[in-house]
């Protein structure tokens, strides 16, 4: 504990500097986004790629958290205030209008409006194939994938 | 850039925090916690077995899955999610020291994986007998 409590000051003004610089608008067109959450990258992380907010809306998103002991045919429960800080971190960061079904059940990021235009034309076989492994298997051709970042620039379909 | 740079260095120093936050123990603490729970559950506990842990590891307990449908047959080698296809770290701590060292992360995934695999929760018998296993799990070891 003692580690802990010397090391407090500069824990604070790490945290100061990160909301500040966090909270600073990005230049447009630079792609620059919030980060996503730590403990939303850790958590939802650790069975798939943490898929990016934007892709449900706010509505789907909390459909999805008020059912993590049935998640997609596993239990994904966590505890009540990890899933307070994820639940508070999608809601802010998800997609609206048009980009997102309006459709609160629909929970597949990989059904998405956007996800679908994204990806339309990159055949059947290819995403299933033996090198990407399936559609939800992000990291396959994003690289950048497990850190939550998801940019065509560096996509890259291996065949 | 440079917001980019220091927000990643940011995201890197909050999971840093968040870790650092979490109790640590060590396997062994852990096994004495689920002995101490096993005692208690049944005054004729017996202590726990490795070669038990094995068997309910590879087993499907009557479903589709077992433990080793993702984590594979070998504890200290690196799985992958049958599902979803990501890389899962080897669970043994022999391979992977970070295993094992909050009781809460090693209960988050007992929950989950014991009703997934079982259909129900995990006896400290039973999470004991598993963590032995994977205690004297070693990379390139026999199983």
């Amino acid at each position: 504990m003692n580690a802990f409590t010397s090391r407090a000051p500069v824990r604070h003004a790490l945290a100061v500097v990160c909301m500040v610089v966090a909270s600073t608008p990005g230049h447009a067109g630079s792609g620059s986004r919030t980060p996503p959450d730590p403990e939303f990258l850790a958590e939802c992380g650790s069975c798939h790629v943490p898929y990016p907010a934007r892709l449900l809306s706010a509505a789907s998103w909390r459909t999805v958290m008020n059912n993590l002991d049935r998640h997609f045919g596993t239990d994904a429960s966590i505890d009540a205030a990890t899933a307070a800080t994820i639940r508070a971190y999608l809601e802010a960061n998800a997609g609206a209008g048009r980009k997102v079904s309006a459709d609160p059940t629909l929970v597949r990021v990989t059904q998405s409006p956007r996800f679908l235009r994204k990806h339309h034309g990159i055949a059947a076989s290819v995403l299933d194939g033996e090198k990407v492994k399936g559609v939800a298997n992000c990291g396959a051709c994003h690289a950048s994938a497990p850190g939550g970042r998801f940019s065509d620039h560096d996509a890259h379909i291996p065949r | 850039m440079v917001k980019a740079g220091i927000l990643a260095l940011c995201t890197g120093a909050a999971l840093a925090l968040a870790m650092d936050a979490a109790a640590a123990v060590t396997p062994v603490d852990l096994l004495k916690g689920y002995e101490a729970s096993a005692r208690q559950d049944a005054a004729s506990f017996a202590g726990f077995s490795a070669e038990r842990g094995r068997a309910f590891f590879q087993s499907t307990h009557g479903n589709e899955w077992s433990c080793a449908s993702c984590h594979t047959q070998d504890p200290a080698a690196s799985g992958r999610h049958a599902r979803t296809s990501k890389t899962i770290a080897p669970l043994a701590p022999a391979a992977n020291p970070e295993r094992f060292t909050s009781a809460a992360e090693a209960e988050k995934w007992f929950k989950r994986n014991c009703n997934h695999v079982l259909g129900r929760a995990c006896t400290a018998q039973e999470k004991g007998d598993v963590l032995a296993y994977l205690m004297q799990a070693t990379p390139g070891g026999t199983r």
